[in-house]
């Protein structure tokens, strides 16, 4: 499924439990999963112990009579609750001030504006420029703003042990900063429908200098790139791909293949042909007019995407030939 | 049934065909059609649960696409949840022991319990027609506003599931009546099986949280229906008070499911340890302390959500305090053990497997409770293997050993015990090797609800899916287990196990009306004055005995 | 053999062993079932304290298109059919069957008034386009203009399409960028942003109130038709005393919707 060679993604140094920490607060995490675990492995081995010794002890055949035996001792359920109490208190606290410190962002973070939407993450950084993986610098606490177009979705970053919903409607935050340059993975955590588990982005950490080298590069791409390469270049980074193929296979969406002169019929009946102002008009106002046979689920790009950008776009639908 | 001894009128052949059973008016019929029911769509979900691992047994595409593979998963969940689970112990076995264990005739409300049994199946047959009318997609959680905005048939499930509601207020009414009006003299609060402290504390928030639920699941419906609003963001609404409306209701069922299976757990120990349960008063007394604090701790499903940092520290707090009456009862029950007389029959096989594996349950609850590893363990696998531990290895366990324990009673009919061990025993292989990998996979990062899957997750779920089949083969022993006993087992003595709760008192099955007259109620764990009879293979009184 | 004794005393359900046994269980079922009604209204007054808390501008602004009269005058009609349910209970006590079926009758007709003043109320809403959510399309609301100055509304478009979904909050802002959001914030300068919230919170706690209504009439209806045939005497009351319950807790919910949905300042 992933297109990156495998060797990129960082895995397999991480412990039994837990994927090789990448950012700050991993190592604070894993201390306190580690804490919580060896209590419960006490605990655990406690009762399998008592319980293995107690059936080999009193193990008895049918038909022996019950003795009388201490009912109840006070002392002892005393012990055994309050014992408990101290531990889960303790395991509060651990919890808690770890979680602080995941909930509140350092000053002077830089900060990434994300957008989840079914399915696909769309990063929009300071300077305007959107992307679909997350390229931050290392060593630099980085601000993420969250939100949805659509359904619930939730932002999860293992290597980073980090995880916030993307709710529509209102904005949330995430922070982090990475400590190991590389690629890690971006999971959809909360459950968001047909392509959930394919909603996978990737976060790439920057060496100190590359990342703004990489977003100058990145950003002018309309300059750089002839029109229809840069189209191409939008149609992935805008998930526009997550619905439509360009092979020809129907999906969510229409394919893009031979869009571009193609005619049909709308689902009230009208008659269409493909043109510039049809695509113009299918992206910026999607649910005017559905193609017979799908259903009305594509968002607006309205203010998401310049003319400029829209133009690129219906270039390089132009090569879609059949 | 018309057997060669002088079994009167039991309350099986106390009238014939289909009308007789379906509008029987009689506890003990209404728990045997509900365990019917109940272990159908027990075995309807683990059919669900069987599609599902098979398709995750390779990444992408192995037996059906997404679409299909996200139904069978909310199907899974939503019939084992609603149509299982909650109703399972309470419904089956508390209507047919609640009553008898009471010496009582029946239940309070005879008329309501057949209305509440009625309500089950009319909200199944909803559930159902759902499956029919192309199924839902969004998980059993149906969370705004994918369950607004999904083209599948929500509706049809939620009013199911409303219906199911009211099925489970009415028998949770009728429990906490009968067990405050009837019970026989002798019988004080502080004599009660703890069968029925947990029934009751079940009982308890049957009738303050359900109300929450049907309210929430109409909301939902009014608004894929007239588009109200409440819950939609594009017209202001919040979909995130959804979840705080669901899990007010969801997180307290939890314990509706678990309470049940802890009351069960405390019988098998004391009697199949042959000694008088250690701290009454503190499993009596930790289950209504466990029904209190469930309907405040809600907000632990939600610490991702955005919810205020102070909302998510109150809710940690409050979900650890529900910690400490779940280990009382634990170290309760391993005393009890202590200088007991101990026999592995299969109801205690299933006992012990619950003791690991609720243990294994509740102390990963502790990773989810704090907030900063729950923040990286929410939505994963983690939490899935978490939940089956609890809701699987704890009140599916129990179920099975309730079901082993009070068969014999039911239906006068012993099983072969060498079966039923082994299926026990393959019970808990197949459980542990399905869902231990599952918290592996989880805390390494990978998401729950998940059709596609990275590589490097795939020998979890190539163990999970082995553990899977075991556990079908499991069912299919036990299962053919206790049919085959039905028609060829030995006949059940009354008191097959030596219990000295009231219903062993009465022959089994049990006669129409239970009782002639009330029983004198004692202590339900002095075991000391029950001895063994081998020509019935049963305990009897010892004054009995002595007297023949 | 008990049997007899119980038939000669008054009937029980055979399961109980006394009368006064079936009488407590009856009662003690009854209010919890009342418990149940509570905290299925309760998600909704939860739901009214969320949306008021977060939109307070919305609910002061819109609870003057209901009408306070209408709504005092069914507060009233409902407080003297609880009276007169109770009186019901009581003669039911005492055995005057003729009372019994006149203030049950009068029962009756106090529920059938309030439905009566709902509908009015309902038909002003819906004539007027002020309804839940998306149906929501305000126009020509005279009480409003009669109350306050509340402008009229033009809206050529109901509030999201259920699957139109709004641009993205945030984005880099392009040529592309729309002006109707301007238009519709100018047009109605003066009405708060998801005036429909409130009417959804009103339709759904009167509708559910409403339902009530309806069910308490069934069972008063069906009680009444029995108190003709002379069913009940001093010692065979309950059904009467269980109605006049259900009947009490469909009064008390309306008197905390009165104010928190009609009198808000």
């Amino acid at each position: 499924m992933g297109k990156m060679p495998i060797s990129l993604i960082r895995f397999g140094e991480g412990s039994f439990w837990m994927p090789a920490p990448a950012s700050t607060a991993a190592p604070a995490v894993d201390r306190v999963f580690d804490f919580i675990l060896y209590v419960s492995i006490f605990f655990f081995l406690l009762i399998v112990a008592l319980m293995l010794f107690f059936i080999i002890r009193y193990h008895r055949g049918r038909g022996v009579e019950a003795e009388k035996t201490a009912t109840h001792h006070t002392g002892l359920e005393l012990m055994w609750t309050v014992i408990p109490l101290i531990l889960v208190f303790i395991i509060f606290y651990l919890g808690f001030t770890g979680y602080m410190n995941l909930a509140t962002p350092p000053a002077n973070t830089y900060e990434v504006n994300v957008v989840g939407q079914k399915w696909k993450w769309l990063f929009t950084y300071p300077n305007g420029h959107v992307d679909d993986n997350l390229h931050v610098p290392l060593d630099v606490p980085v601000r993420l703003v969250l939100t949805s177009e659509d359904v619930i979705h939730s932002f999860f970053v293992p290597a980073f042990r980090v995880k916030k919903d993307a709710v529509p409607g209102r904005y949330t935050n995430l922070w982090f900063e990475a400590t190991e340059p590389g690629e890690y993975d971006v999971f959809c955590a909360e459950y968001c429908g047909t392509s959930h588990s394919d909603m996978i982005a990737r976060v790439i950490v920057h060496p100190p200098g590359e990342f703004e080298k990489w977003l100058q590069d990145a950003s002018n791409f309309l300059e750089r790139m002839a029109p229809a390469d840069a189209g191409a270049k939008l149609m992935t980074t805008r998930g526009c791909k997550q619905c439509h193929s360009i092979d020809g296979k129907s999906n969510i969406g229409p394919t893009f293949l031979g869009i571009y002169g193609r005619e049909g019929v709308f689902k009230d009946g009208r008659r269409y042909t493909v043109e510039e102002n049809y695509i113009r008009r299918a992206i910026l106002d999607p649910q005017s007019e559905i193609v017979a046979g799908y259903e009305p689920v594509m968002p607006t790009y309205k203010g998401r995407l310049k003319d400029q950008e829209i133009t690129a776009m219906i270039e390089y639908l132009k090569t879609l030939k059949e | 049934m018309n057997g060669s001894t002088a079994v009167a009128d039991n309350y099986l052949s106390h009238g014939r065909g289909f009308r007789s059973w379906f509008f029987t008016l009689d506890h003990k019929r209404i728990g045997v059609m509900y365990l019917a029911s109940i272990f159908f769509f027990l075995i309807l979900g683990g059919f669900f649960a069987m599609l599902i691992r098979t398709e995750l047994l390779t990444p992408g595409r192995t037996i059906m696409d997404a679409d299909t593979y996200n139904q069978v998963f909310t199907l899974h969940g939503a019939v084992m949840i609603f149509l299982f689970i909650i109703p399972g112990i309470p419904a089956a076995f508390g209507n047919f022991v609640l009553p008898v264990m009471l010496g009582a005739k029946d239940v309070a409300f005879p008329r309501l319990n057949l209305l509440s049994y009625h309500l089950y199946v009319v909200g199944a047959i909803f559930s159902v027609v759902s499956i029919l009318l192309g199924a839902v997609d969004t998980g059993w959680t149906f969370y705004t506003p994918y369950s607004t905005t999904t083209h599948t048939s929500v509706v049809s499930m939620t009013l199911g599931a409303f219906i199911l509601g009211f099925s489970s207020i009415f028998t949770g009414i009728n429990f906490i009546v009968t067990i405050h009006r009837m019970r026989p003299p002798g019988m004080s609060w502080n004599r009660l099986p703890l069968f029925l402290w947990a029934l009751y504390s079940t009982a308890i928030i049957q009738v303050l949280a359900t109300p929450v639920l049907g309210i929430t699941l109409l909301l939902l419906i009014v608004e894929r229906l007239l588009g109200i609003g409440i819950f939609d963001p594009a017209l202001g609404g919040d979909p995130v008070l959804y979840q705080h409306f669901f899990w007010f209701y969801s997180h307290p069922a939890v314990y509706i499911m678990i309470l049940p299976a802890m009351g069960v757990m405390s019988e098998l120990i004391s009697v199949f340890s042959r000694k008088h349960i250690f701290g009454y008063k503190a499993i009596a007394y930790s289950s209504v302390a466990i029904a209190v604090l469930s309907f405040l701790v809600w907000g632990h499903h939600m610490f991702t959500s955005g919810q205020s940092d102070l909302g998510n520290m109150i809710f940690s707090a409050l979900t650890f305090s529900v910690a400490i009456p779940s280990a009382i009862k634990v170290f309760n029950w391993l005393a009890t053990m202590y200088k007991g007389s101990i026999r592995l029959d299969t109801p205690m096989l299933y006992a012990l497997s619950f003791l690991l594996l609720f243990g294994i349950g509740g102390l990963t609850g502790l990773f989810l409770g704090a907030l900063a590893t729950d923040v990286h363990l929410h939505d994963t696998y983690f939490v899935v293997a978490h939940f089956h531990y609890t809701m699987m290895g704890g009140v599916l366990i129990a179920f099975l050993g309730a079901m082993h324990y009070w068969w014999p009673k039911m239906f006068g009919r012993m099983y072969s015990e060498k079966a039923g061990r082994l299926a026990a025993f393959l019970v808990f292989v197949g459980f542990n090797l399905t869902f231990f990998s599952q918290f592996v996979m989880g805390s390494q990062g990978m998401p729950r609800r998940y059709y596609n899957y990275l590589d490097r997750f795939q020998p979890y779920h190539v163990l999970s899916t082995i553990g899977a089949y075991v556990l079908a083969v499991a069912f299919v022993v036990l299962a053919g287990n206790l049919i085959h006993s039905l028609f060829r087992g030995r006949k059940a003595p009354a008191n097959p196990w030596g219990s000295a709760t009231l219903e062993w008192m009465c022959a089994s099955p049990p006669p129409h009306d239970n009782f002639a007259e009330p029983p004198e109620a004692g202590d339900p764990y002095d075991l000391e004055h029950l001895v063994y009879d081998e020509s019935i293979g049963g305990y009897v009184p010892r004054t009995a005995r002595e007297g023949a | 053999m008990r049997r007899s004794e119980q038939s000669a005393a008054r009937e029980i359900p055979h399961h109980f062993a006394t009368p006064r046994q079936a009488y407590e269980s009856g009662k003690l079922g009854m209010w919890i079932f009342l418990a149940t009604e509570v905290l299925l209204f309760g998600g909704l007054f939860a739901a009214y304290a969320v949306y008021r808390g977060n939109h307070p501008e919305v609910f002061v602004y819109a609870h003057r298109f209901l009408d306070a009269r209408l709504g005092a005058l069914n507060t009233l009609i409902l407080i003297t059919s609880s009276l007169t349910m109770a009186w019901a209970v009581r003669s039911a006590q005492l055995g005057n069957r003729r009372l019994l079926t006149l203030l049950l009758a009068l029962t009756l007709l106090g529920g059938g008034a309030f439905l009566g003043v709902k509908i009015v109320e309902y038909e002003h809403k819906w004539k007027h386009g002020l309804l839940w959510g998306e149906q929501y399309r305000p126009h020509h609301p005279e009480t409003a203009q009669e109350h306050s100055s509340a402008p009229e509304i033009p809206r050529e478009t109901p509030p999201g399409d259920r699957t139109n979904i709004p641009p993205a909050a945030i984005g880099p802002p392009g040529l592309a960028s729309s002006t109707d959001e301007e238009r519709a914030a100018h047009a109605s300068a003066k009405e708060p942003r998801n005036v429909h919230l409130f009417f959804g919170v009103y339709f759904a706690m009167t509708g559910l109130h409403g339902l009530h209504v309806i069910a308490g009439l069934l069972v008063i209806g069906w009680v009444f038709v029995r108190a003709r045939g002379g069913a009940y005497g001093p010692s065979n009351f309950e059904p009467v005393d269980r109605a006049g319950l259900y009947w009490h807790l469909v009064d008390l919910i309306w008197i905390f919707l009165f104010p928190l949905l009609y009198l808000i300042h």
